[in-house]
């Protein structure tokens, strides 16, 4: 019996508990036969009330609610919206900071893209890509830990600066690391680019126009993928990336295997960015010197009182930013990430509109997977590489 | 970047009584437009050749009603263009009273998640919308929980958290 | 299971409580619950570095009936509760739950409208886990108390 000669359409739910949906996720699938007629997402089921909860926190406690957005890339969350603040309060973070920054946030996007590379392949039935990507998590993870001191959600960004220096060893640590990795990369591409399965699960599977990305939105790698060359990093340099150098990698037809490829470039030329800011990080401050917003180093806190005195007014009563309204946008692994920031001049932001990527590129997925198998709808959103934390915040 | 102070002017040609204001703070523009006119607005700034406003970064509500006691919302449009790499802000003020305004889904079509997502969490009405539905919060969620009169631990009715918690049969 | 109808509270029923319950500490089959970022350690915990596999937890089950062990990681709201008390009532008995992390817990650092203020509304938990997100060696140390709680019980009991 074909499915045309039936012409039975049957409803197939999908998720929220479910372990390739990438968390809490929910599909409404209309099937006919093995067709996928139309894919409904449904979301919500993290809603948190993240963007209300930050019009009762200050400015500065607001960023350890960032890191829990896109729980994968804590550091690009922590910077999209310090960089909106420090819009807002018409401040720059010293360069050595900016050095920092970037440095954690490629090696943020490497460790997401890791996780996506993990899940995806495991998805599609590769488990060993899956523990080689995580050997390699554990690494970059000690990496974090040196600095910030947490595994994950670092909080690590500040209003003009970071928390602190670099450690002892740290500079080591991530040299080696680099070093090694480009070898890693090539380890996982023996196992799948060319691997026969993977590439009849991947290839021509969820292809998206570079004109429907575009009118759907879609940002990061998704759209990149579909051979719109447009990185933020690029095209509006933050935090001294225009200093860096690096290609941006794009594909041709949008499907799963271009975007495969682009993310799998994308931790290549990550890891130079690193080594570039590795090899040519000033030395200096690492968070501003103004009393009145930035909070003051933590060795100035043991001699100095006038530093004691701002640090005690900073996180009890916050800081206040003049009246207005800034957008800031980084670009975070997934994608676009862009931070409304809203001041009425006290205390509290007055409205703070988080615009997560994977919200945006969850929309295509639609689009990619009409008249497609079922078996595809697993593929297409690993190659989404969503966050629900950010989805639903 | 380029020089987006034209489009100000540009828009206002095109459309007099569409444009109230336009501001420009740390190098950011926001033109405020007339409700009426959002669609027409939208669509010229997306097909126009020099503005080419061919990508909806982000759209959003806004509560004022503590901002400055006007009771009123207002919808906010992050828009970018990819060959022109220029981003403007638009804003539209509509009643708190009656919050409705024109969808511009049928512009960009990723919009549509924003919108629903305006509507769940502030009640605006997105005329034309094909879908307007709730989109974050359960089925059966009472108020909108971004107004600022929602309080923040706002909780749902006994009822409807029973339901919750058992799950519907 | 019947026994102790035969039997009573003899010296053969607390034999057998020592080999059932052996049985059941040594092979958890966790029922990966992951919503939200603590999902991610718990990943790490059956990844190379932690290897759950070395305290017999490591068979992951994403379907509930063929699991005994819940460990709900993340943030549970309102949207999810009704989802989670039917996952876990959809688990045969025995079976244990471990909140992990302060959202699970408590509702940590989200006291909203839209969060269950603790997984214990919903359904009992037997270890809490607090840290955000806990360690993976947090999560070990959860899953060996789970296997203290299991030695104690009876077969008698049930
Ligand atoms: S406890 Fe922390 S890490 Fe775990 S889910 Fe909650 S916010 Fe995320």
């Amino acid at each position: 019996m074909t499915a045309a000669t039936t012409q039975q359409v049957m409803t197939i739910n999908m998720g929220p508990q479910h372990p390739s949906t990438h968390g809490v996720l929910r599909l409404i699938l209309e099937m006919d036969g093995e067709t996928v007629v139309t894919a409904t997402p449904q979301i919500g089921f993290l809603h948190r009330g993240v963007e209300k909860l930050a019009e009762h926190k200050t400015y500065h406690q607001f960023i350890t609610l960032t890191d829990r957005l896109d729980y994968l890339a804590p550091m690009s969350n922590n910077l999209g919206y310090v960089l909106a603040v420090e819009k807002l309060l018409n401040i720059e973070a010293p360069k050595r900071s900016q050095y920092i920054r970037i440095i954690l946030c490629e090696l943020t996007r490497i460790s997401s893209h890791l996780l996506w590379l993990a899940t995806h392949a495991l998805d599609i039935g590769a488990m060993t890509v899956f523990f080689y990507c995580f050997r390699e998590r554990e690494t970059l993870n000690d990496i974090f830990e040196m600095a910030a001191g947490a595994r994950m959600n670092l909080s690590y960004v500040r209003i003009g600066g970071v928390a602190r220096d670099l450690p002892d060893g740290f500079i080591e640590k991530v040299r080696e690391f680099v070093n090694d990795f480009p070898a890693r990369i090539r380890d996982y591409e023996t196992l799948l680019t060319k691997n026969k399965i993977w590439l009849m699960r991947t290839k021509d599977v969820g292809v998206i126009s570079a004109e429907d990305a575009i009118n759907y939105g879609l940002s990061g790698p998704s759209i990149r993928g579909s051979g719109v060359k447009w990185d933020i990093r690029k095209s509006e340099p933050y935090s001294s990336y225009d200093e860096m150098d690096f290609i941006v990698p794009v594909g041709q037809t949008g499907d799963v295997y271009d975007r495969y490829n682009v993310r799998m470039e994308e931790m290549r030329q990550s890891n130079e960015i690193v080594r570039q800011a590795m090899d040519t990080i000033p030395k200096g401050e690492y968070i501003t010197d103004i009393p009145d917003v930035a909070m003051p180093q933590k060795e100035n806190l043991k001699k100095s009182m006038e530093a004691l005195i701002h640090h005690f007014k900073i996180v009890t009563e916050g800081i206040c930013p003049p009246v207005g309204e800034v957008y800031a946008c980084v670009e975070a692994p997934k994608g676009e990430l862009g931070y409304y920031v809203v001041s009425d001049g006290t205390k509290n932001p007055y409205r703070i509109k988080i615009r997560p990527p994977s919200f945006v590129n969850l929309e295509g997925l639609q689009k990619m997977i009409e008249g497609r198998l079922l078996a595809d709808v697993v593929a297409v959103i690993g190659s989404l590489d969503i966050v629900l934390g950010e989805i639903d915040r | 970047m380029a020089d987006v102070s034209t489009i100000g002017k540009k828009l206002k040609q095109k459309f007099p009584q569409a444009v109230t204001k336009v501001k420009t703070f740390r190098g950011e523009l926001t033109i405020s437009i007339d409700k009426d006119y959002i669609g027409r607005v939208a669509r010229f700034l997306h097909s126009d050749k020099a503005t080419d406003f061919d990508y909806l970064s982000d759209l959003c509500g806004v509560d004022k009603s503590r901002l400055d006691s006007s009771d009123t919302f207002e919808v906010v449009y992050h828009l970018y263009s990819l060959k022109q790499n220029h981003r403007v802000r638009l804003k539209v003020e509509i009643p708190a009273s009656n919050p409705s305004i024109d969808t511009v889904t049928n512009v960009w079509k990723t919009a549509d998640w924003h919108e629903r997502e305006a509507y769940d969490m502030y009640g605006i009405i997105f005329e034309g919308h094909p879908n307007l539905e709730r989109i974050l919060t359960p089925e059966g969620f009472e108020g909108y929980p971004l107004r600022k009169d929602y309080p923040l631990k706002g909780r749902q009715p006994n009822s409807l958290r029973e339901v919750y918690r058992k799950g519907e049969e | 299971m019947g026994l102790e109808a035969v039997f009573g509270d003899t010296i053969l029923t607390t034999q057998i409580d020592k080999v059932v319950n052996w049985g059941r500490k040594n092979a958890l089959w966790p029922m990966p619950f992951g919503l939200a970022c603590c999902a991610i350690e718990m990943m790490s915990t059956v990844a190379p570095r932690y290897d759950l596999a070395r305290f017999g937890a490591e068979v992951f089950r994403f379907s509930p009936r063929q699991s005994d062990l819940m460990i709900v990681a993340g943030t549970v709201t309102y949207k999810m509760a009704a989802v989670t008390k039917k996952i876990y009532d959809q688990m045969p008995e025995p079976k244990w739950v471990i909140a992990m992390g302060a959202c699970a817990s408590s509702g940590g650092i989200f006291d909203t409208y839209a969060t269950v203020q603790g997984v214990e509304e919903i359904i009992p938990v037997d270890v809490y886990l607090p840290g955000c997100p806990p360690r993976p060696e947090a999560l070990i140390h959860a899953v060996m108390e789970i296997q203290k709680k299991i030695d104690t019980e009876s077969v008698i009991d049930e």
